[in-house]
């Protein structure tokens, strides 16, 4: 029974290892060798998780106690693994489409250098590795070492090609805005250890536990953690990161900015579940949050001409989605949106990576167009990724968006008409970039039309495995009313014990019926709209709007960055230069003067030196007479 | 005698010399000004020793009374051999530069 979780450890060090061998032996290395060990490792990781998976089932679970992490007097901070189906389920996500991703890299990375393709690779493994102790640490301290990880790698991977001074710009907005929630994480962690005393989470989400917390602490720490949230995973305000983020190689952007990374704060609120469902006030905060960003970043996306971009904006509105159903206490729903999610978008971020590809390195959308013709591997699995997220019946993304639909109707019908409203935004988006992409006609250079190609198998064959998961991952959470068990609910169950909602079958057809008509309705718009293409002047009115995204990046350089620059620009010019220079100057002027005016007592007369003598002595006899 | 006495003469003597380094350039001069000081410490030494002699506390010991008087002979022998030197630095001095005027030989400078 427990051989298998006495090797637990070794699925977040194998990526470990494959990272410091690709780390350092970077220069010996060829690049199918980095390739092979970059994804072998994560390979074995995924068949690790797969038999742990297996072992666990659905009614185990297990602490796998590794070693003490920190030991002070009276308290302990172990460094444990949580094996759970929560932890189970985001280990093979990782692990699985991490792996895929690892393949496809070996193809589109394929002209970098020996030395950069394995630095590549070893920056993609350390980010498995660092996304592993996020989702396997027992206790939140774990957590938040992978939590900085995975900031890390991130940073490294965006600004990859950091010759380019823009990406490195991009990297370090990514970093920054990441480390502004992870304030609020530590902030909730320090909390949570000066009252309760623990962040373990087999102590903490005990009744005993949980008593010791007020009403106005769980708000507290729920709403601290959910700043951590916003920053990892991409929510107003801390968004606009993402998009930029997609300055990285695209399976990067598959792996860290759509899978697995920005679902790191809906994980953390899934494990904290407990917590969040007694705090009332946090719960709302975060409906109204993740609505206003999924209905603000579909808005965007609309107006988006970079094929990354508006996946990028595509993400953070999916992901508002899911922090849509945690708010209204549908952990199970959110979950499940980030696995059917994860294979989608992964998808179509790594169709889009293998179109940049073909296009050499060309992402404006404007300039593609027919590109089904010349790919059509790619074209079809992409057009699957965009059924799955638009939401159409049979494929994965209908089933675990209408979940989020149905539990947003049953907390609030208003609530549930702007969610349709963002999900019909979806669709229409998602359509609009594959029409102009793969129909139509050809808009680019004709250099690009000859160099057009469907991409090597290493690429195509993640793309058909992932659309295949596309296809059928949301068979695991078939409602009741479709006549299936929503296996990944009854799956959970041990670790959300959230009360599910309860609709009236009938209800339900309806929402679906609705949510289905509407889609169709909104990508035949999208096809009447976009079948002939041309390439617009610009656009006036809300349309500009939406295309410079809301102007949110220049509100935050008017709001913050300008005042924090004059503030110390102000401090450098009066504080550093004038008082604090002054001041340092200052001392060495003064001994410089007083020395110049004290050379003229050094005459050379020995007169003067004894009359000097005889004066300090006087002055002496008379302080020791008269003082 | 009034010790007063002494002290007043020990304290013209060693004024004179130093007045006399100070204001007067020949080095002989200046010299034996310094050794006028000196000879200023010495009779103030040997004065203060007679008055202690007659004092009760002297009167026990043999050796007290006579530690100043020895002490003066010690600052004497000093003094012949300071002079000595001083006196052969001057000489090589008028050797060198015709004349033994402190002043001429403020060459420290720089």
């Amino acid at each position: 029974m427990n051989n298998i979780l006495q090797l637990v450890w070794l699925i977040p060090v194998m990526p470990l290892l494959g990272f410091l061998i690709n780390g350092l032996g970077r220069k010996q290395l060829t690049k199918s060798l980095s390739g092979i060990i970059g994804s072998g490792v994560i390979l074995i990781s995924f068949v690790l998780s797969l038999l742990v998976f297996l072992q666990i089932g659905s009614n185990h679970n297990a602490t796998v106690h590794l070693f003490d992490f920190i030991k002070l007097n009276a308290f302990t901070i172990a460094f444990d693994f949580k094996i759970d189906q929560l932890s189970t389920l985001f280990l093979l996500i990782i692990t699985g489409v991490g792996f895929l991703i690892h393949v496809y890299s070996t193809a589109y990375m394929h002209d970098e250098d020996g030395k950069d393709f394995a630095k590549y690779f070893a920056y993609l493994n350390l980010f498995v590795f660092s996304m592993l102790l996020l989702v396997m640490g027992g206790n939140y301290v774990i957590m938040f070492i992978g939590w900085e990880g995975v900031g890390l790698c991130s940073y490294l991977l965006i600004g990859y090609w950091f010759r380019n001074a823009d990406y490195t710009d991009a990297a370090k907005k990514a970093f920054i805005m990441n480390r502004i929630g992870d304030l609020g994480f530590l902030l909730a962690l320090f909390w949570l250890i000066a009252v309760v005393g623990t962040v373990q989470y087999d102590e903490l989400f005990t009744a005993g536990n949980l008593a010791k917390l007020s009403a106005f602490d769980v708000t507290g720490i729920t709403l601290l953690l959910f700043v951590g949230a916003t920053g990892k995973s991409a929510q107003i305000p801390l968004f606009t990161w993402l998009p930029d983020a997609m300055a990285g190689p695209t399976p990067v952007s598959a792996l860290i900015h759509a899978a697995t990374m920005v679902t790191a704060g809906i994980y953390m609120i899934a494990r904290s579940n407990t917590l969040f469902s007694m705090a009332h006030q946090t719960q709302v905060v975060i409906t109204i949050v993740g609505l206003a960003t999924a209905i603000l970043a579909a808005s965007i996306a609309i107006k988006q001409n970079d094929i990354k971009k508006v996946l990028a904006y595509s993400t953070v509105s999916q992901l508002g989605f899911m922090f849509l159903a945690l708010g209204t206490g549908n952990y199970v729903a959110a979950v499940f949106h980030v696995l059917t999610h994860a294979f989608f978008k992964a998808l179509m971020f790594l169709g889009s990576g293998s179109v940049i590809h073909a296009m050499g390195g060309e992402q404006d959308i404007r300039k593609m167009g027919g590109l089904h013709k010349h790919m059509k591997i790619t074209s079809i699995t992409f057009l699957i990724g965009c059924i799955a997220i638009a939401g159409i019946p049979g494929f994965s993304g209908f089933f675990s968006k209408d979940e989020i639909l149905a539990g947003a109707f049953a907390h609030n019908p208003y609530i549930y008409s702007i969610a349709l409203f963002a999900a019909l935004l979806t669709a229409f988006y998602m359509f609009r970039l594959y029409i102009i992409t793969f129909t139509g006609s050809f808009r680019g250079t004709h250099d690009q039309q000859h160099h057009l190609h469907e991409s090597p198998k290493a690429m195509t064959i993640p793309l058909i495995v992932l659309a295949v998961l596309s296809i059928i991952g949301g068979y695991i959470g078939v409602p009741e009313s479709l006549g299936g068990s929503h296996q990944i609910g009854m799956y959970l169950a041990g670790v959300i014990k959230a009360e599910p909602h309860h609709l009236a079958h009938n209800t339900e057809y309806m929402l679906m019926g609705l949510s289905t008509g509407l889609v169709l309705l909104s990508i035949l718009f999208a096809w009447m709209r976009f079948k002939n293409y041309k390439i617009e002047s610009d656009s006036k009115g809300l349309g500009k709007v939406l295309e410079n995204k809301w102007y949110v990046d220049e509100l935050y350089q008017m709001a913050i960055l300008k005042p924090l620059k004059s503030t110390s620009a102000f401090l450098n010019k009066i504080i550093e230069n004038r008082i604090i220079d002054g001041a340092v100057n200052g001392v060495g002027k003064l001994v410089n003067y007083s020395s110049r005016q004290l050379r003229w007592i050094q005459s050379g007369q020995v007169g003067a030196y004894v009359l000097l003598m005889v004066i300090g002595m006087l002055l002496l006899f008379f302080i020791q007479l008269f003082l | 005698m009034d010790i007063k006495l002494y002290i007043a003469l020990a304290l013209t003597l060693f004024t004179i010399g130093i007045i006399g380094v100070l204001v007067r350039r020949n080095a002989i001069i200046i010299f034996m000004c310094v050794e006028l000081m000196l000879n200023a410490v010495n009779l103030l030494l040997v004065a203060f020793s007679k008055m202690h002699a007659l004092s009760a506390a002297a009167k026990a010991s043999v050796n007290y009374a006579s530690d100043a008087q020895i002490f003066v002979f010690f600052i004497m022998v000093v003094a012949a051999a300071e002079v000595s030197v001083g006196l052969a630095i001057i000489v090589m001095m008028y050797r060198n530069v015709h004349t033994v005027d402190v002043n001429f030989l403020n060459r420290l400078k720089n």
